[in-house]
């Protein structure tokens, strides 16, 4: 069988979607709350989700609230880079979902492009989302992971502008990141009906699956979610999860609507 | 020169020609290879707004009209240029300052702070927020906010609001709430990472009123428009007074908008060297300055492809310099495209040498220059050994008041120090 990365992506978030619950994206920064347990947390969060987003830290994460903040410096005084974590991922069991890197652009631009393309499709990773990157300034990345049928993940947010929508939409590879709210991640949104109202028109603009993400972290959100997306990204609250030291597959499994209620959900 | 800019002759006679021709920045905004739009998609449609806003009011009369009131009645425009006779004796050149720290709120910050205030006024923009270093620019903000009515939320990274404690007071007083900023470096670099979340949350009501000539585009180009009055008076001033061109012009760097303000009016003479002086620190290792022309490479970082001070990871590193206002690890791009240009020199300038220039430009000037202009003393200073007689401008870009915390700490502390 010869799946893309990228079609394999969007086939996990068709999968779960399918089973009438939203598949759940979990982000975790590589290397926090501790680098020698990176493996372990990965394969721990892979067993709870349908996509596993592994953050790069980055010295300057200006799209991140606090908890990501704090995630990335912290991976980042443990020595964690990008080199790092493709060697870790290319020397580990495969997890079971299929994995995206999350990396501001500098990384990846001192990496270089074509070397990133060819180490990331060999060590599993089968898309990327860079918030610092705009749908404009893509197009060379866009490309060099195209190589290797990596995709690269647009995002848009409830101020795109409806043409700029179907544009960044149509172009967007793996899934379309649909962000809930205007800032930083990791802040508790409630879920109004004008953000349902506009998840349905990216829904309905994207001829990829559209996942949420900001803001996330309780069932209640996930359950009305569901109708509008065919993803959940949650981060910053998973993060939280393995700093405590909690158990990150069982958190992840307390989000599906159709699991039992958990006290360890906060609402 | 930097090893890791290297263009040939062709190439950096073709971006000088279209630097000059004023097509740079291009579509993409675009100085040559540098600049662009690195951003949270959130913030493009506010680029977006902020981009058209600027193209409708910028040149129109109407807005130059109350921009140039503004600067002649309020912030003092147009300041002198003074002749420094006893600097030019002891030091061989002739010795000439552009007197930016007699503008109001004591540096050229104010400048670009009025202009985008006013241009925040006609995009009907709720609330204003700024990022600040050595505090010019949150005070400049915070008058020109207050001067027009507009609330302002200045960010400052707790390591300068403790070295340049004075200008948090005054911006207080000017009715600004002042944010410490306690994440990543704590300096320049982590307040701007912090009014730029601030925007993200708002990108619609509120304006960010970005003080340095980097970001993302248009920042870059609106703050050069706003600040090249003062080479355009310095030029004129200077052949009024001499009949002729300086054979240099001097200005310090760090995001560098008081040097392409002094530059940009000089790029077409070709009879004139530019130089800009970057903050050289405690020494030429990673870390140890603030010197992203002259030791960085490109990169990425807050919006704008320049050069950076970064490791191989593509880490952005932090910096050091006495001078907040120079303490950063980037810089504007159309530097960066001079420098590519090759018509702008860039040297750097170490945290000894500018004390010195600050001490001795006291005392023959009876001029009391910001720690970032004394940079620049500096590299006049060492020109001038090599060009004795030549006529030199140096952009006076701000009053040291502010660095008075810093001075007793340094050039007052016992008797070492102050050299007589």
């Amino acid at each position: 069988m010869n799946v893309k990365p990228a079609e394999k992506l969007s086939m996990a978030i068709r999968d779960a979607a399918a089973r009438g619950e939203p598949a759940i994206v979990a982000f975790m920064t590589a290397g926090f709350p501790s680098a020698p347990k990176f493996r372990e947390h990965l394969l721990a969060v892979a067993a709870g989700a349908d996509v596993v987003e592994i953050g790069v830290p980055f010295t300057d994460p200006m799209a991140d609230g606090m908890t990501i903040q704090r995630s990335s410096q912290g991976a980042l005084k443990q020595g964690v880079s990008l080199r790092w974590i493709l060697a870790e991922l290319a020397a580990m069991q495969r997890p079971s979902a299929p994995l995206v890197l999350m990396s501001y652009l500098n990384p990846l631009l001192q990496y270089g492009y074509a070397k990133l393309a060819t180490e990331a499709a060999a060590a599993g990773v089968c898309g990327f989302i860079v918030p610092d990157l705009p749908f404009d300034e893509g197009a060379e990345l866009r490309t060099a992971l195209a190589k290797t049928g990596v995709a690269l993940v647009q995002m848009v947010t409830p101020v795109t502008t409806p043409e700029r929508l179907s544009l960044v939409c149509s172009a967007s590879e793996g899934f379309v990141y649909a962000v809930t709210m205007t800032g930083t991640t990791g802040k508790n949104v409630a879920v109004p009906d004008t953000v349902l109202d506009y998840l349905d028109r990216v829904s309905k603009a994207s001829p990829v699956p559209v996942c949420a993400g900001f803001g996330i972290r309780s069932r209640e959100q996930v359950a009305k979610l569901r109708e509008h997306v065919a993803g959940v990204v949650v981060g910053s609250a998973l993060v939280e999860v393995l700093e405590r030291g909690d158990d990150p597959t069982a958190w992840l499994q307390g989000l599906r609507p159709s699991a039992p209620r958990s006290p360890q959900h906060d609402g | 020169m930097n090893a890791h800019v290297r263009f040939s002759a062709d190439e950096q006679r073709e971006m000088l020609d279209a630097e000059l021709a004023g097509r740079f920045p291009d579509a993409r905004g675009r100085f040559g290879p540098y600049g662009g739009r690195y951003v949270p998609e959130t913030l493009i449609p506010a680029l977006e707004r902020l981009e058209a806003g600027m193209r409708e009011h910028l040149h129109r009369e109407d807005f130059q009209r109350e921009l140039g009131s503004q600067l002649r009645d309020w912030v003092g425009r147009p300041t002198a240029l003074s002749h420094a006779p006893r600097l030019s004796a002891a030091w061989g050149a002739d010795i000439w300052f552009k007197r930016e720290d007699l503008a109001h709120t004591g540096a050229h910050k104010i400048n670009n702070a009025v202009g985008q205030a006013l241009l925040a006024q006609r995009l009907g923009a709720r609330r204003i927020v700024a990022e600040t270093g050595a505090g010019q620019h949150g005070v400049a903000t915070a008058a020109a906010c207050a001067r027009l009515g507009l609330p302002c939320v200045v960010y400052m990274g707790a390591i300068d609001m403790e070295r340049q404690a004075p200008n948090v007071g005054r911006m207080r007083l000017l009715g600004a709430e002042v944010v410490p900023v306690t994440g990543g470096d704590q300096t320049l670099r982590a307040a701007i990472d912090e009014a730029l979340r601030d925007w993200v949350a708002d990108p619609m009501g509120t304006f960010y009123l970005l003080g340095s000539a980097v970001g993302p585009h248009p920042y870059p180009y609106l703050v050069r428009e706003l600040q090249s009055i003062i080479g355009r008076e310095a030029r004129a001033q200077f052949i009024e007074h001499s009949g002729s061109l300086p054979d240099a012009v001097f200005a310090c760097v760090g995001g560098g908008s008081n040097s392409i303000g002094m530059f940009h009016a000089f790029v077409p003479d070709r009879s004139v060297e530019i130089i800009g002086i970057e903050a050289g620190g405690r020494g030429v290792a990673l870390g140890e300055n603030a010197a992203s022309l002259s030791y960085g490479w490109p990169g990425v970082l807050q919006g704008c492809y320049s050069l950076l001070l970064q490791d191989e990871n593509g880490q952005i590193h932090e910096t050091d310099s006495i001078s907040a206002g120079l303490d950063y690890p980037g810089v504007g791009p159309e530097h960066a495209l001079l420098m590519a240009a090759g018509r702008v020199r860039y040297e750097s300038a170490t945290d000894g040498e500018a004390l010195a220039a600050l001490t001795e430009c006291s005392r023959l000037e009876g001029i009391l220059p910001a720690l970032e202009t004394a940079h620049a003393l500096h590299g006049a200073k060492r020109w001038a050994e090599k060009n004795p007689g030549k006529r030199a401008v140096i952009c006076m870009s701000g009053r040291g008041d502010k660095d008075m915390p810093t001075l007793q700490r340094t050039l007052l502390a016992g008797n070492s120090g102050v050299a007589s």
